[in-house]
């Protein structure tokens, strides 16, 4: 275990640690009004404020040259056909770059282009190997399940903050807990998101060169899921609070008439105040990948360079050795050559 | 039992033992990627190398052609030879092998008959290391051929031009 | 324990990290170990001074001191501010990378030296730590913690020594969920780099040739025009037809400009004769260039704004000579460039038409602004309208696979052409492609490109180019491939000494150079030999070789 390593794993660990502490103590100490409301919306406006600082910190900055990584056929000769995997992979218009873009952020596809192959020996051919051909997806898979849970958990929170609650929330709520014999009703995206978030930090642990690369920014926001998921599982297996109270507090949140409600166990104000370090983490942590994501020039353009002029605000003429001083230089030597001139002398 | 036949009932066992020591060498934050990839275009590097040693420890167990030989060590020694490493680091691979079959089969040779032929199979291992030397002057030797022909190449078309030949030493 | 008594090391000990691990360190505290071969030489001054690039001076790698100047620190960060400022990938790339990995063991240095700084994501780490130290108040506050560093010299060595082993071929890219570019990166890193002195002098020779005479090789106008007349007698004396070519002649309807490999480096002279028997076969009304008679651009390997110097040469050549577009040739990085950067640098091309295929009235729509089209669209489009009469046995001694350059792939997006071209010109079943991840938008890079021809670094670029040969013997030892094709002028210069070395079996050849040989004229001489002179099949002594080769063939 390398100094770097356990500067960068333990230091998170404890801070997630000491976050948990602190609600804890918090709330013992009679801080509801603090944890409950305070932070709450101190986080949400954080959230909000250092998004919009960071998208217009990006935004100011010009994307002066069109680089999208051309991942198919470019546009060529008409009989050159394209399917409709290679028109996303190199999108000629704006309705492929949407789609190029949909692929990325809904199913990942980039991750989605682990191939392997493998020799292996062929049963047909017992001296020869032959190459087996293969996906290799569990990143992929792993983040994939990740992320979706998370999107689920998210949505189904909604039923705390909505009333009316929507149909879709509901709906939503069946099919995510169709585990229906246990009680209360397991929620299989809750597990998900522990197993997969478990599974990206084991990774990062155990593969030496992820640990190599890994740093705090990276162990922090799993830890923070981690706690924040099993915090919400043992809030609704094992130390129930009261739910009626809590969508109470969180409806008050919502419409902005805020209360202190009594009578919610400790255990949710832990959740609650991870959640907001969460939230108040994110616009300055890599969890901006998701805006980002948007922004990428490798993926957000058009590979149309060759026949729509991209303009780059910060052009500037540069010095390039002119023809004329190039003939200058080389003008006797060039009619002996008879290589036409300009001026004869 | 014959210690020929221990060894080729091993030989799956041996043969890791060898390739994973050898990796050791590089870097520990790789060396897990090198063990565990087991695609040959995207590993290339341990690919390679596990085809030589496989080589090299099929010549051990039975009669095989020089060129066969010279070929496997050659598998390993065309990658060590460009690692910036010494002479000895680029050969010492083969010397690897004597303690993973001693402990390998650390049982099975206490039995006396058998630790004699071991030794006749550790002077064998020294006469591949031999043939190690040759391998490894020839990629040295390629190199710096190479070298020339690059410089040659790039100005080849001039040399046809002007009617002129450069000739290589070793050509 | 057992070290100290043994004076005679054993064979464990003598191989690094085998017997005894040295002490594990975070990557912040290893420092590169420049050891011959894994280091280009610094540029000589006098390239800076042709030039007019800051801070020429003599200084060693090797050396402690690099006689940077006194400013060099507020130089950078200055300079990674401005570029902060101009650059959107740059900010965006440095923001969110989450350390997935997903890019880790995609960069073919990284697979072929097992150095785990060559992960493309650590690679950018080195800088990143920098822009987190100075640029971030995290990193402010907590230094390494927030993953920052002070800048200090030992970072500067670093980052030459990996920023000058990144091809900048974008395979990572690819695999990245955020489409992070460390290509992008290492482009603005060299650039920083080259603002406090430091270059490599491979690329600063070819840059200040090319900005003064013309081309990288830093030919003269009348040293270029003698050689490429040469090749016209050459083809006379191969095919019977002699293929004359004019020079900087205006009113041309098409000027050619070919990357100067072509006409000077073999293999890629056969492939400029192919170029030239092609375009005369057609009559076609083209002129070439001295003065902008280089399509390659080294000044891109050094920075944004040398590539536009010496882009800059081609349209306004093509604006005084008059002609109505371009065609160009073979080349990889050219074509990225003319591609990505060629008309936001140096357009609009207004005074050029949309290119028009003379011989078969094709418009070449994809080319519309740019008015540039590359010769292997421009040759694919005349064998599927049937304007070239191709004898595919002339290549019956060639067994191929393709090799997608890099640039042309994730740069520009040419895949079908090239391939289009070789199934016309081959007999049929001499094409294979190499495994699926290693071809296409998935190749591996030749592992020399963006300046690293140098001789000076053979170790790593052979080292580097292992995934590529590792497929190529692939398909050579299971379906005797004996030629690797390329669309490249960089490849046919080092893909001959990187297969000489892995697979010596395996020879390279462009594109033109097949179609070269296959191309049938009326008046021509009855040939026996390839453009290399090499007999062809059925000529000679060859037509043993290659029964036995049928017969291996179907044995197979
Ligand atoms: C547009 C939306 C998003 C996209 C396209 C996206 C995509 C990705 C991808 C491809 C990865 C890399 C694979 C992995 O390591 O799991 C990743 C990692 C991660 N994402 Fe997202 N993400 C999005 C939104 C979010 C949000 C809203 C969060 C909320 C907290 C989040 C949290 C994370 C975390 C913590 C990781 C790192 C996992 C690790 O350390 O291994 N992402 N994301
Ligand atoms: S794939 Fe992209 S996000 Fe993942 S580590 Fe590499 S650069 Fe970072
Ligand atoms: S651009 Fe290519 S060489 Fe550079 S880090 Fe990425 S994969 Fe490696």
């Amino acid at each position: 275990m390398t100094d770097f390593f356990k500067l960068h794993f333990f230091v998170p660990l404890a801070a997630v640690l000491g976050l948990v502490v602190v609600a804890y103590v918090g709330v013992q100490a009679n801080l509801q009004l603090l944890f409950g409301v305070v932070v709450p919306y101190m986080a949400a406006l954080i959230f909000i404020e250092g998004m919009v600082y960071r998208l217009i910190q990006w935004t100011r900055s010009p994307v002066p040259f069109r680089i999208p990584t051309t991942a198919a056929q470019n546009k060529s000769l008409p009989w050159i056909e394209k399917n409709l995997g290679e028109k996303l992979d190199n999108p000629e218009t704006t309705k492929h770059v949407v789609g190029r873009m949909a692929l990325e952020v809904l199913a990942f596809r980039s991750l989605f282009r682990n191939t392997r192959t493998e020799l292996r020996q062929d049963p047909d051919h017992p001296e020869g190997a032959r190459l087996i051909h293969w996906s290799y997806k569990w990143l992929w898979l792993g983040a994939i399940a990740f992320h979706y849970a998370f999107l689920v958990v998210i949505l189904r929170h909604l039923r705390f903050f909505t009333e009316p609650v929507p149909g879709f929330v509901y709906l939503l709520d069946s099919v995510d807990g169709f585990l229906q014999f246990f009680v209360p009703v397991v929620y299989l995206s809750g597990l998900v998101l522990l197993v997969a978030a478990g599974y990206l930090l084991l990774r990062r642990i155990l593969r030496p060169e992820l640990r190599y690369i890994s740093l705090a920014a990276d162990y922090f926001p799993l830890f923070l899921i981690l706690s924040i998921a099993i915090t919400g599982i043992l809030m609704r297996y094992f130390y129930k609070v009261d739910i009626v109270a809590v969508k109470d507090l969180a409806l008050g949140l919502a419409t902005f008439k805020p209360k202190v409600v009594a009578g919610i166990g400790v255990i949710f104000y832990i959740h609650l105040f991870l959640v907001c370090v969460l939230f108040a983490y994110f616009p300055f942590s890599k969890l901006m990948h998701a805006p980002g994501v948007f922004l990428s020039p490798t993926r957000n353009l058009a590979c149309n360079s060759r026949w729509v002029r991209h303009v780059n605000p910060w052009n500037y003429p540069v010095k390039f050795h002119s023809y004329a001083e190039y003939e200058d230089k080389f003008r006797e030597a060039m009619i002996e050559a008879d290589i036409p001139v300009e001026k004869e002398s | 039992m014959k210690l020929a036949d221990l060894l080729s009932q091993k030989k799956a066992t041996i043969l890791e033992r060898w390739l994973h020591l050898l990796l050791d060498s590089y870097p520990s934050e790789t060396s897990g990627f090198f063990k565990k990839e087991k695609d040959p275009f995207n590993n290339p590097l341990a690919f390679r190398l596990s085809q030589g040693l496989q080589g090299v420890y099929e010549a051990l167990l039975q009669d095989t052609a020089r060129e066969r030989i010279l070929a496997s060590l050659d598998d390993v020694i065309s990658i060590k030879a460009l690692e910036n490493f010494s002479p000895s680091q680029a050969v010492a691979f083969i010397f690897l092998l004597k303690p993973v079959i001693r402990e390998e089969l650390a049982t099975e040779l206490k039995e006396a008959q058998l630790s004699e032929e071991c030794l006749e199979v550790e002077s064998r291992i020294d006469g591949l290391a031999l043939l190690c030397f040759e391998v490894y002057m020839k990629r040295r030797e390629k190199l710096y051929e190479l070298r020339i022909n690059e410089v040659k190449n790039q100005v080849s078309g001039l040399m046809r031009r002007t009617g002129l030949t450069l000739v290589t030493p070793q050509q | 324990m057992a070290k100290a008594k043994v004076t005679v090391p054993t064979p464990a000990e003598i191989l690094p990290g085998i017997s005894y691990k040295t002490p594990e360190k975070g990557w912040m505290d290893v420092k590169p170990d420049f050891r011959p071969g894994t280091y280009c030489n610094p540029a000589n001054p006098k390239w800076l001074e042709w030039i007019g690039y800051p801070y020429p001076r003599a200084w060693h790698v090797t050396d402690e001191d690099w006689h940077l100047p006194s400013d060099w620190k507020e130089t950078i960060l200055q300079g990674m501010e401005d570029r902060l400022s101009r650059f959107r990938s740059l900010k965006l790339f440095f923001d969110i990378c989450v350390r997935c990995g997903a890019c880790a063991d995609k960069c073919h240095f990284f697979l072929g030296t097992g150095d785990p700084k060559n992960m493309p994501v650590l690679r950018a780490e080195l800088m990143r730590s920098v822009y987190k130290r100075y640029f971030k108040p995290a990193g402010r506050l907590l230094g390494q913690l927030a993953g920052a560093r002070d800048l200090t010299e030992d970072v500067i060595k670093e980052w030459f020594f990996y920023l000058y082993q990144c091809t900048e071929c974008r395979r990572c890219s690819l695999f990245c969920p955020y489409g992070i570019d460390m290509a992008e990166m290492t482009i603005l890193g060299r650039e920083l780099l080259s603002s406090i002195g430091i270059n490599i002098e491979w690329t600063l020779a070819s840059v200040a040739q090319c900005y003064d005479k013309g081309s990288h090789i830093g030919a003269t106008p009348q040293a270029m025009k003698d050689m490429i007349d040469f090749f016209a007698e050459e083809n006379e004396r191969v095919t019977g037809i002699y293929t004359p070519i004019t020079y900087n002649r205006k009113g041309a309807e098409i000027l050619f400009v070919a990357p100067s490999g072509d006409y000077f480096a073999d293999p890629g002279t056969y492939t400029f004769m192919g170029y030239m028997l092609l375009f005369t076969y057609l009559g076609l009304d083209y002129t070439i260039s001295t003065y902008a008679g280089e399509g390659g651009n080294f000044g891109f390997f050094m920075s944004h704004e040398m590539g536009k110097r010496l882009n800059a040469k081609i349209y306004a050549e093509a604006k005084r000579l008059g002609v109505k577009w371009i065609i160009g040739g073979e080349c990889g990085h050219m074509w990225r460039i003319l591609n990505q950067y060629m008309d936001t640098w140096n357009g609009p091309a207004d005074f050029l038409e949309m290119p028009v295929s003379p011989i078969t009235g094709t418009k070449f729509e994809n080319a519309a602004t740019t008015r540039m089209v590359h010769i292997s669209e421009f040759t694919a489009d005349l064998i599927k309208h049937g304007k070239l009469k191709l004898d595919p046995m002339r290549n019956a001694h060639i067994k191929l696979t393709f090799h997608d350059s890099c640039n042309t792939s994730r740069g520009m997006g040419i895949f079908e052409e090239p391939r289009y071209i070789i199934k016309n010109v081959l007999p049929e079943g001499h094409f294979v492609d190499m495994p699926p991840n290693t071809i296409r938008e998935k190749t591996f890079c030749c592992g020399s490109g963006s300046g690293f021809n140098a001789d000076e670094y053979l170790e790593t670029r052979l080292r580097g180019g292992l995934p590529r040969a590792n497929a190529v013997r692939y398909v050579h030892e299971k379906y005797g491939v004996n030629h690797l094709g390329c669309i490249c002028a960089i490849d046919r210069a080092v893909l001959p000494t990187l297969l000489g070395y892995w697979v010596p079996e395996v020879e390279v050849t462009g594109i033109s150079e097949l179609v070269g040989n296959a191309l049938v004229f009326d008046e021509e001489i009855e040939r026996t030999t390839d453009l290399r002179d090499r007999d062809l099949v059925g000529v000679g002594e060859a037509e043993e070789g290659v029964e036995a080769a049928e017969a291996a063939e179907e044995e197979e």
